[in-house]
Protein backbone atom coordinates (compact mmCIF):
# COMPACT_ATOMS: atom_id res chain seq x y z
CA UNK A 1 0.00 0.00 0.00
CA UNK A 2 2.96 2.14 0.83
CA UNK A 3 4.37 1.71 -1.97
CA UNK A 4 1.35 2.28 -4.19
CA UNK A 5 0.57 5.40 -2.14
CA UNK A 6 4.55 6.54 -3.37
CA UNK A 7 3.29 6.48 -6.74
CA UNK A 8 1.24 9.72 -6.76
CA UNK A 9 4.73 11.21 -5.19
CA UNK A 10 6.80 10.39 -8.17
CA UNK A 11 4.05 11.17 -10.59
CA UNK A 12 1.83 13.86 -11.05
CA UNK A 13 -1.59 11.33 -12.24
CA UNK A 14 -3.78 14.55 -12.03
CA UNK A 15 -2.16 16.85 -14.09
CA UNK A 16 -2.33 13.80 -16.61
CA UNK A 17 -5.69 13.15 -16.11
CA UNK A 18 -5.67 17.48 -16.78
CA UNK A 19 -4.06 17.10 -20.02
CA UNK A 20 -7.00 14.91 -21.27
CA UNK A 21 -9.93 16.67 -19.76
CA UNK A 22 -8.41 19.64 -21.93
CA UNK A 23 -8.02 18.10 -25.47
CA UNK A 24 -11.51 16.51 -24.67
CA UNK A 25 -12.91 19.89 -23.75
CA UNK A 26 -11.38 21.30 -26.92
CA UNK A 27 -11.71 18.69 -29.60
CA UNK A 28 -15.48 18.57 -28.03
CA UNK A 29 -15.94 22.35 -28.79
CA UNK A 30 -14.45 22.51 -32.66
CA UNK A 31 -15.82 18.81 -33.48
CA UNK A 32 -19.26 19.94 -32.55
CA UNK A 33 -19.18 23.25 -34.36
CA UNK A 34 -17.81 21.06 -37.12
CA UNK A 35 -20.11 18.70 -37.41
CA UNK A 36 -22.99 20.80 -37.19
CA UNK A 37 -21.95 22.27 -40.26
CA UNK A 38 -21.18 18.69 -42.00
CA UNK A 39 -24.65 17.77 -40.87
CA UNK A 40 -26.15 21.00 -42.38
CA UNK A 41 -24.51 19.72 -45.38
CA UNK A 42 -26.13 16.79 -45.71
CA UNK A 43 -29.73 17.74 -44.97
CA UNK A 44 -29.12 20.67 -47.58
CA UNK A 45 -30.94 20.48 -50.63
CA UNK A 46 -27.72 21.28 -52.49
CA UNK A 47 -26.59 17.58 -54.16
CA UNK A 48 -22.58 18.50 -53.89
CA UNK A 49 -22.34 20.01 -50.47
CA UNK A 50 -24.22 16.12 -49.78
CA UNK A 51 -21.82 14.34 -51.47
CA UNK A 52 -19.09 16.34 -49.21
CA UNK A 53 -20.76 15.43 -46.46
CA UNK A 54 -21.31 12.31 -47.22
CA UNK A 55 -17.58 11.22 -48.29
CA UNK A 56 -15.80 13.44 -45.01
CA UNK A 57 -18.33 11.18 -43.04
CA UNK A 58 -17.55 8.26 -44.59
CA UNK A 59 -13.59 8.49 -44.68
CA UNK A 60 -13.31 9.67 -41.28
CA UNK A 61 -15.45 7.77 -39.28
CA UNK A 62 -13.69 4.69 -41.24
CA UNK A 63 -10.18 5.87 -40.56
CA UNK A 64 -8.74 4.57 -36.89
CA UNK A 65 -7.97 7.43 -34.75
CA UNK A 66 -4.46 6.30 -34.65
CA UNK A 67 -3.63 6.34 -37.82
CA UNK A 68 -4.87 10.48 -38.24
CA UNK A 69 -3.20 11.38 -35.13
CA UNK A 70 -0.54 9.62 -35.86
CA UNK A 71 -0.22 11.42 -39.26
CA UNK A 72 -1.04 14.56 -37.25
CA UNK A 73 2.38 14.03 -35.87
CA UNK A 74 4.43 12.70 -38.62
CA UNK A 75 3.07 13.84 -41.61
CA UNK A 76 1.43 17.66 -40.62
CA UNK A 77 4.52 18.29 -37.93
CA UNK A 78 7.79 16.28 -38.74
CA UNK A 79 7.46 16.14 -42.82
CA UNK A 80 5.33 19.13 -43.97
CA UNK A 81 6.76 21.09 -40.83
CA UNK A 82 3.04 22.65 -40.03
CA UNK A 83 3.57 23.61 -36.47
CA UNK A 84 0.33 25.44 -34.70
CA UNK A 85 2.66 27.23 -32.09
CA UNK A 86 6.00 28.27 -30.99
CA UNK A 87 6.45 25.84 -28.51
CA UNK A 88 6.96 22.45 -29.41
CA UNK A 89 4.52 20.78 -27.15
CA UNK A 90 1.67 23.26 -27.37
CA UNK A 91 2.19 23.05 -31.14
CA UNK A 92 1.97 18.77 -30.94
CA UNK A 93 -0.89 19.40 -28.28
CA UNK A 94 -3.02 21.39 -31.05
CA UNK A 95 -2.59 19.22 -33.49
CA UNK A 96 -3.72 16.39 -31.49
CA UNK A 97 -6.84 18.70 -30.96
CA UNK A 98 -7.39 19.02 -34.85
CA UNK A 99 -6.86 15.53 -35.43
CA UNK A 100 -9.78 14.36 -32.55
CA UNK A 101 -12.16 17.60 -33.95
CA UNK A 102 -11.91 15.91 -37.08
CA UNK A 103 -12.27 12.53 -36.22
CA UNK A 104 -15.22 13.08 -34.34
CA UNK A 105 -16.56 15.37 -35.97
CA UNK A 106 -17.84 13.00 -38.49
CA UNK A 107 -19.73 11.30 -35.15
CA UNK A 108 -21.08 14.34 -34.58
CA UNK A 109 -22.82 14.78 -37.42
CA UNK A 110 -24.27 11.49 -37.72
CA UNK A 111 -25.90 12.30 -34.24
CA UNK A 112 -27.46 15.21 -35.30
CA UNK A 113 -28.96 13.85 -38.23
CA UNK A 114 -30.38 11.43 -35.67
CA UNK A 115 -31.86 14.30 -33.78
CA UNK A 116 -33.29 15.80 -37.10
CA UNK A 117 -34.93 12.59 -37.93
CA UNK A 118 -36.77 12.88 -34.51
CA UNK A 119 -38.41 16.18 -35.85
CA UNK A 120 -41.55 15.43 -38.08
CA UNK A 121 -41.03 16.24 -41.83
CA UNK A 122 -44.32 18.74 -41.11
CA UNK A 123 -42.24 20.85 -39.18
CA UNK A 124 -39.95 22.09 -41.77
CA UNK A 125 -42.66 21.99 -45.03
CA UNK A 126 -44.48 24.40 -42.26
CA UNK A 127 -41.14 26.39 -42.13
CA UNK A 128 -40.99 26.59 -45.29
CA UNK A 129 -44.64 27.61 -46.22
CA UNK A 130 -44.17 30.74 -43.78
CA UNK A 131 -41.42 31.69 -46.10
CA UNK A 132 -38.20 30.62 -44.28
CA UNK A 133 -35.37 29.92 -47.38
CA UNK A 134 -32.78 26.69 -45.55
CA UNK A 135 -31.16 28.20 -43.88
CA UNK A 136 -33.45 30.14 -41.51
CA UNK A 137 -35.52 26.95 -41.52
CA UNK A 138 -32.51 24.83 -40.55
CA UNK A 139 -31.43 27.70 -37.72
CA UNK A 140 -34.72 28.50 -36.42
CA UNK A 141 -36.77 25.31 -36.65
CA UNK A 142 -34.94 21.90 -37.37
CA UNK A 143 -31.51 22.33 -35.66
CA UNK A 144 -32.94 23.41 -32.52
CA UNK A 145 -35.55 20.66 -32.60
CA UNK A 146 -32.79 18.09 -33.86
CA UNK A 147 -30.53 18.91 -30.87
CA UNK A 148 -32.70 18.10 -28.56
CA UNK A 149 -33.37 14.63 -29.83
CA UNK A 150 -29.32 14.17 -30.12
CA UNK A 151 -28.51 14.54 -26.18
CA UNK A 152 -28.28 11.29 -25.82
CA UNK A 153 -26.33 10.15 -29.02
CA UNK A 154 -24.13 12.88 -28.31
CA UNK A 155 -23.56 12.35 -24.61
CA UNK A 156 -22.11 9.18 -26.69
CA UNK A 157 -19.48 10.94 -28.76
CA UNK A 158 -18.37 13.06 -25.92
CA UNK A 159 -17.65 9.92 -23.74
CA UNK A 160 -16.30 8.54 -26.73
CA UNK A 161 -13.73 11.61 -27.17
CA UNK A 162 -12.90 11.70 -23.61
CA UNK A 163 -11.42 8.15 -23.66
CA UNK A 164 -10.11 8.67 -27.32
CA UNK A 165 -7.99 11.57 -26.40
CA UNK A 166 -5.33 8.98 -24.49
CA UNK A 167 -4.93 8.17 -28.06
CA UNK A 168 -3.17 11.45 -28.71
CA UNK A 169 -0.05 9.61 -27.09
CA UNK A 170 0.07 8.30 -30.94
CA UNK A 171 0.22 12.04 -31.46
CA UNK A 172 3.35 12.13 -29.14
CA UNK A 173 0.95 14.13 -26.76
CA UNK A 174 3.87 12.45 -23.90
CA UNK A 175 2.13 14.36 -20.81
CA UNK A 176 -1.76 12.68 -20.93
CA UNK A 177 -2.80 9.62 -18.95
CA UNK A 178 -2.07 7.29 -21.34
CA UNK A 179 1.59 8.22 -21.80
CA UNK A 180 2.02 9.06 -18.16
CA UNK A 181 0.48 5.10 -17.25
CA UNK A 182 3.40 3.90 -20.16
CA UNK A 183 6.12 5.45 -18.26
CA UNK A 184 5.00 4.44 -14.48
CA UNK A 185 4.61 0.55 -15.78
CA UNK A 186 7.79 1.09 -17.16
CA UNK A 187 9.50 2.04 -13.83
CA UNK A 188 7.08 0.29 -11.72
CA UNK A 189 6.41 -3.25 -12.84
CA UNK A 190 6.21 -4.37 -9.91
CA UNK A 191 2.59 -2.33 -9.70
CA UNK A 192 1.75 -3.18 -12.87
CA UNK A 193 -2.12 -4.02 -11.81
CA UNK A 194 -3.03 -0.99 -9.12
CA UNK A 195 -1.42 0.77 -11.90
CA UNK A 196 -3.74 0.08 -14.72
CA UNK A 197 -6.61 -0.29 -12.38
CA UNK A 198 -6.44 3.73 -11.23
CA UNK A 199 -6.52 4.54 -14.93
CA UNK A 200 -9.38 3.01 -15.71
CA UNK A 201 -10.64 4.16 -12.42
CA UNK A 202 -10.21 7.98 -13.29
CA UNK A 203 -11.55 7.53 -16.53
CA UNK A 204 -14.78 5.36 -15.10
CA UNK A 205 -15.08 9.06 -12.95
CA UNK A 206 -14.37 11.60 -15.61
CA UNK A 207 -17.01 9.25 -17.81
CA UNK A 208 -19.84 8.55 -15.64
CA UNK A 209 -21.36 12.20 -14.63
CA UNK A 210 -21.38 12.32 -18.17
CA UNK A 211 -23.85 9.59 -19.22
CA UNK A 212 -26.31 10.46 -16.03
CA UNK A 213 -26.10 13.94 -17.05
CA UNK A 214 -26.75 13.03 -20.78
CA UNK A 215 -29.63 10.77 -19.67
CA UNK A 216 -31.10 13.80 -17.58
CA UNK A 217 -30.81 16.16 -20.19
CA UNK A 218 -32.29 14.13 -22.82
CA UNK A 219 -35.48 13.53 -20.82
CA UNK A 220 -35.67 17.21 -19.55
CA UNK A 221 -35.31 18.62 -23.00
CA UNK A 222 -37.13 16.45 -25.41
CA UNK A 223 -39.82 18.00 -27.53
CA UNK A 224 -43.42 17.41 -26.49
CA UNK A 225 -45.46 16.51 -29.23
CA UNK B 1 -66.39 14.35 -68.47
CA UNK B 2 -67.82 17.71 -67.94
CA UNK B 3 -65.83 20.83 -66.80
CA UNK B 4 -67.93 23.79 -67.18
CA UNK B 5 -66.45 26.66 -66.49
CA UNK B 6 -68.84 28.26 -64.00
CA UNK B 7 -68.88 32.63 -63.95
CA UNK B 8 -68.37 33.13 -59.89
CA UNK B 9 -65.60 35.38 -60.79
CA UNK B 10 -66.81 38.78 -59.92
CA UNK B 11 -66.69 41.58 -63.00
CA UNK B 12 -64.09 43.66 -61.18
CA UNK B 13 -61.44 41.40 -60.38
CA UNK B 14 -59.23 41.01 -63.08
CA UNK B 15 -56.38 38.33 -63.76
CA UNK B 16 -57.35 35.27 -61.55
CA UNK B 17 -54.99 35.14 -58.20
CA UNK B 18 -53.90 31.57 -58.98
CA UNK B 19 -53.91 29.80 -61.95
CA UNK B 20 -52.90 26.11 -62.80
CA UNK B 21 -51.89 25.34 -66.90
CA UNK B 22 -51.77 22.00 -67.77
CA UNK B 23 -50.03 20.76 -64.55
CA UNK B 24 -49.33 17.39 -64.33
CA UNK B 25 -46.98 15.26 -62.03
CA UNK B 26 -46.18 11.70 -61.51
CA UNK B 27 -45.15 9.92 -58.37
CA UNK B 28 -43.12 7.34 -60.14
CA UNK B 29 -45.74 5.12 -62.27
CA UNK B 30 -48.53 7.12 -60.89
CA UNK B 31 -49.68 9.98 -62.34
CA UNK B 32 -51.34 11.81 -59.71
CA UNK B 33 -51.84 14.92 -61.58
CA UNK B 34 -53.22 14.71 -65.35
CA UNK B 35 -53.33 18.16 -66.91
CA UNK B 36 -55.26 20.36 -64.46
CA UNK B 37 -55.81 23.55 -65.28
CA UNK B 38 -57.29 25.83 -62.66
CA UNK B 39 -57.94 29.38 -62.19
CA UNK B 40 -58.88 31.07 -58.74
CA UNK B 41 -59.76 34.53 -58.31
CA UNK B 42 -59.55 37.38 -55.72
CA UNK B 43 -61.51 36.67 -52.88
CA UNK B 44 -63.17 33.13 -54.31
CA UNK B 45 -63.64 30.46 -51.80
CA UNK B 46 -62.84 27.01 -53.74
CA UNK B 47 -63.42 23.64 -52.02
CA UNK B 48 -61.78 20.22 -53.88
CA UNK B 49 -63.25 17.06 -52.86
CA UNK B 50 -62.39 13.90 -54.58
CA UNK B 51 -61.81 10.14 -53.12
CA UNK B 52 -58.36 9.51 -51.34
CA UNK B 53 -55.74 9.49 -54.24
CA UNK B 54 -57.60 11.52 -56.13
CA UNK B 55 -54.72 13.83 -56.32
CA UNK B 56 -56.48 17.00 -54.20
CA UNK B 57 -53.52 16.92 -51.59
CA UNK B 58 -50.95 16.95 -54.22
CA UNK B 59 -52.78 19.75 -56.17
CA UNK B 60 -53.33 21.31 -52.79
CA UNK B 61 -49.25 21.32 -51.81
CA UNK B 62 -48.06 22.16 -55.73
CA UNK B 63 -49.85 25.18 -55.20
CA UNK B 64 -46.66 26.27 -52.77
CA UNK B 65 -44.26 23.98 -54.43
CA UNK B 66 -44.48 21.92 -51.58
CA UNK B 67 -44.78 19.22 -54.17
CA UNK B 68 -42.70 20.19 -57.77
CA UNK B 69 -44.79 19.64 -60.84
CA UNK B 70 -43.34 17.80 -63.82
CA UNK B 71 -44.27 20.14 -66.42
CA UNK B 72 -47.01 23.01 -67.13
CA UNK B 73 -47.73 26.17 -65.25
CA UNK B 74 -48.49 27.95 -61.99
CA UNK B 75 -48.65 31.15 -61.58
CA UNK B 76 -49.72 33.23 -58.26
CA UNK B 77 -50.59 37.54 -58.71
CA UNK B 78 -49.32 36.74 -62.51
CA UNK B 79 -45.88 35.28 -61.21
CA UNK B 80 -44.94 32.14 -61.91
CA UNK B 81 -43.57 30.01 -59.23
CA UNK B 82 -39.84 29.93 -59.28
CA UNK B 83 -38.24 26.51 -58.69
CA UNK B 84 -36.10 27.43 -55.75
CA UNK B 85 -34.01 29.67 -53.55
CA UNK B 86 -34.72 33.04 -52.42
CA UNK B 87 -37.38 34.06 -54.97
CA UNK B 88 -39.63 30.92 -53.73
CA UNK B 89 -39.31 31.67 -50.04
CA UNK B 90 -40.72 35.25 -51.11
CA UNK B 91 -44.04 33.62 -52.62
CA UNK B 92 -44.15 31.29 -50.10
CA UNK B 93 -44.61 33.77 -47.85
CA UNK B 94 -48.01 35.36 -49.72
CA UNK B 95 -49.64 32.06 -49.48
CA UNK B 96 -51.04 30.67 -46.45
CA UNK B 97 -50.66 27.16 -45.59
CA UNK B 98 -52.68 25.03 -43.14
CA UNK B 99 -51.89 21.28 -42.63
CA UNK B 100 -53.86 18.42 -41.60
CA UNK B 101 -51.54 17.75 -38.72
CA UNK B 102 -51.42 21.07 -37.84
CA UNK B 103 -47.37 21.32 -38.29
CA UNK B 104 -46.74 23.76 -35.12
CA UNK B 105 -43.14 24.30 -34.29
CA UNK B 106 -43.53 22.23 -31.35
CA UNK B 107 -40.67 23.77 -29.41
CA UNK B 108 -41.49 27.27 -29.79
CA UNK B 109 -44.78 28.72 -27.27
CA UNK B 110 -47.79 30.05 -29.21
CA UNK B 111 -47.33 33.22 -29.44
CA UNK B 112 -43.58 32.38 -30.78
CA UNK B 113 -45.09 30.12 -33.38
CA UNK B 114 -47.47 33.42 -34.90
CA UNK B 115 -44.84 36.06 -34.40
CA UNK B 116 -41.61 33.93 -36.47
CA UNK B 117 -42.70 34.49 -39.85
CA UNK B 118 -43.87 38.45 -39.75
CA UNK B 119 -40.24 39.03 -38.19
CA UNK B 120 -37.96 36.57 -39.60
CA UNK B 121 -39.54 36.81 -42.89
CA UNK B 122 -41.43 40.14 -43.05
CA UNK B 123 -38.78 42.26 -40.99
CA UNK B 124 -41.58 43.32 -39.12
CA UNK B 125 -40.21 44.32 -34.89
CA UNK B 126 -40.63 42.18 -32.30
CA UNK B 127 -43.05 44.64 -30.34
CA UNK B 128 -45.36 45.24 -33.69
CA UNK B 129 -45.56 41.40 -34.55
CA UNK B 130 -46.56 40.55 -31.34
CA UNK B 131 -49.57 43.35 -30.98
CA UNK B 132 -50.62 41.22 -34.25
CA UNK B 133 -50.26 37.97 -33.31
CA UNK B 134 -52.46 38.53 -30.04
CA UNK B 135 -55.24 40.04 -32.09
CA UNK B 136 -55.06 36.96 -34.51
CA UNK B 137 -55.03 34.66 -31.41
CA UNK B 138 -57.66 36.51 -30.22
CA UNK B 139 -59.67 36.33 -33.06
CA UNK B 140 -59.59 32.66 -33.25
CA UNK B 141 -60.46 32.25 -29.46
CA UNK B 142 -56.93 31.19 -28.24
CA UNK B 143 -55.50 34.28 -26.60
CA UNK B 144 -55.25 32.46 -23.92
CA UNK B 145 -53.21 29.92 -24.61
CA UNK B 146 -50.49 32.49 -26.57
CA UNK B 147 -47.72 30.99 -23.97
CA UNK B 148 -47.95 27.35 -23.59
CA UNK B 149 -46.45 25.29 -26.23
CA UNK B 150 -48.21 23.94 -28.71
CA UNK B 151 -48.45 19.88 -27.06
CA UNK B 152 -50.37 21.44 -23.79
CA UNK B 153 -53.29 22.72 -26.52
CA UNK B 154 -56.24 20.32 -28.14
CA UNK B 155 -55.90 19.27 -31.78
CA UNK B 156 -59.04 21.94 -32.48
CA UNK B 157 -56.57 24.82 -30.51
CA UNK B 158 -53.34 23.85 -32.28
CA UNK B 159 -55.20 24.10 -35.98
CA UNK B 160 -57.22 27.58 -34.67
CA UNK B 161 -53.29 28.47 -33.88
CA UNK B 162 -51.68 27.47 -37.29
CA UNK B 163 -54.51 29.13 -39.04
CA UNK B 164 -53.94 32.46 -37.14
CA UNK B 165 -49.84 31.66 -37.67
CA UNK B 166 -50.55 31.68 -41.76
CA UNK B 167 -52.26 35.11 -41.71
CA UNK B 168 -49.98 36.50 -39.37
CA UNK B 169 -48.35 36.68 -42.87
CA UNK B 170 -51.06 38.40 -44.66
CA UNK B 171 -51.17 36.14 -47.72
CA UNK B 172 -52.97 36.54 -50.71
CA UNK B 173 -54.31 33.22 -50.82
CA UNK B 174 -55.08 30.49 -48.11
CA UNK B 175 -54.29 27.22 -48.82
CA UNK B 176 -55.58 24.24 -46.56
CA UNK B 177 -54.67 20.80 -46.81
CA UNK B 178 -57.97 18.60 -45.06
CA UNK B 179 -57.55 21.08 -41.98
CA UNK B 180 -60.18 18.85 -40.20
CA UNK B 181 -59.57 15.41 -40.93
CA UNK B 182 -56.52 14.87 -38.02
CA UNK B 183 -59.31 16.41 -35.18
CA UNK B 184 -61.78 14.61 -33.24
CA UNK B 185 -65.06 15.30 -34.36
CA UNK B 186 -66.18 17.73 -31.73
CA UNK B 187 -63.23 20.13 -32.52
CA UNK B 188 -63.95 20.10 -35.88
CA UNK B 189 -66.32 22.91 -35.95
CA UNK B 190 -64.33 24.99 -33.47
CA UNK B 191 -61.67 24.86 -36.99
CA UNK B 192 -64.75 25.40 -39.30
CA UNK B 193 -66.20 28.30 -37.94
CA UNK B 194 -62.66 30.28 -37.95
CA UNK B 195 -62.59 29.26 -41.68
CA UNK B 196 -66.27 30.84 -42.59
CA UNK B 197 -65.05 33.55 -41.05
CA UNK B 198 -62.69 34.35 -43.06
CA UNK B 199 -64.17 32.88 -46.14
CA UNK B 200 -66.48 35.69 -45.20
CA UNK B 201 -63.68 38.60 -44.80
CA UNK B 202 -63.09 37.90 -48.50
CA UNK B 203 -59.97 35.98 -48.11
CA UNK B 204 -59.25 33.68 -51.54
CA UNK B 205 -59.21 30.07 -50.28
CA UNK B 206 -58.65 26.68 -51.76
CA UNK B 207 -60.03 24.13 -49.08
CA UNK B 208 -59.11 20.61 -49.59
CA UNK B 209 -62.18 18.85 -47.52
CA UNK B 210 -64.77 16.37 -46.80
CA UNK B 211 -66.81 18.72 -44.96
CA UNK B 212 -69.95 19.38 -47.48
CA UNK B 213 -71.38 21.48 -45.15
CA UNK B 214 -68.52 23.91 -44.87
CA UNK B 215 -68.25 23.59 -48.83
CA UNK B 216 -72.50 24.16 -48.80
CA UNK B 217 -72.22 27.23 -45.81
CA UNK B 218 -68.54 28.84 -47.56
CA UNK B 219 -67.75 27.91 -50.85
CA UNK B 220 -68.09 29.56 -54.08
CA UNK B 221 -67.62 26.79 -55.86
CA UNK B 222 -66.68 22.96 -55.79
CA UNK B 223 -64.26 21.48 -57.38
CA UNK B 224 -64.62 17.42 -57.96
CA UNK B 225 -61.28 15.34 -58.71
CA UNK B 226 -60.78 11.73 -59.30
CA UNK B 227 -57.76 10.02 -60.98
CA UNK B 228 -55.52 13.74 -60.94
CA UNK B 229 -58.08 14.83 -62.92
CA UNK B 230 -60.94 17.59 -62.44
CA UNK B 231 -64.20 15.98 -63.25
CA UNK B 232 -65.79 18.42 -62.70
CA UNK B 233 -66.82 21.64 -61.29
CA UNK B 234 -69.69 23.66 -59.97
CA UNK B 235 -71.71 26.12 -57.61
CA UNK B 236 -72.26 24.22 -54.20
CA UNK B 237 -75.82 23.32 -54.56
CA UNK B 238 -75.74 22.19 -57.86
CA UNK B 239 -72.81 20.16 -57.54
CA UNK B 240 -74.55 18.30 -54.33
CA UNK B 241 -78.10 18.75 -55.92
CA UNK B 242 -77.27 17.56 -59.46
CA UNK B 243 -73.70 15.67 -59.88
CA UNK B 244 -73.09 15.49 -63.34
CA UNK B 245 -70.32 12.58 -63.92
CA UNK B 246 -70.64 9.08 -63.25
CA UNK B 247 -67.70 9.20 -60.14
CA UNK B 248 -69.32 12.44 -58.65
CA UNK B 249 -72.53 10.85 -58.22
CA UNK B 250 -71.23 7.81 -56.85
CA UNK B 251 -69.12 9.59 -54.60
CA UNK B 252 -71.20 11.72 -53.33
CA UNK B 253 -74.00 8.44 -52.98
CA UNK B 254 -71.21 7.15 -50.35
CA UNK B 255 -70.37 9.81 -48.63
CA UNK B 256 -74.19 11.11 -48.09
CA UNK B 257 -75.95 7.67 -47.18
CA UNK B 258 -75.53 8.12 -43.84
Amino acid sequence: MENYLSLFETYNVPAAFWVNIQLSFWAAIWALAIGTVLALFRISPIPSLQLFGAAYVNIFRNTPLTIILAFGFLGLFSVMQISLASDLNISLFRIAIVGLSLYHAAFVCEAIRSGVNTVPLGQAEAARAIGLSFLPAARLIILPQAFRGAIAPLGNVLIALIKNSTVAAAGSVATESSGLMKTMIEFRSDLVIPIFLTFALGFVILVIPIGLLTTWASRKLAVAR
Amino acid sequence: MTSEQQPTVPASSGSPLVSLKNVNKHFGELHVLRDINLEVARGEVVVVIGPSGSGKSTLCRAINRLETIDDGEITIDGKVLPAEGKALAKLRADVGMVFQSFNLFAHKSILENVTLGPVKVRGMKSGEAKDLAMSLLKRVGVDNQAQKLPAQLSGGQQQRVAIARALAMQPKVMLFDEPTSALDPEMINEVLDAMVALAKEGMTMIVVTHEMGFARKAADRVIFMADGQIMEQAKPEEFFTNPQSDRAKDFLGKILSH
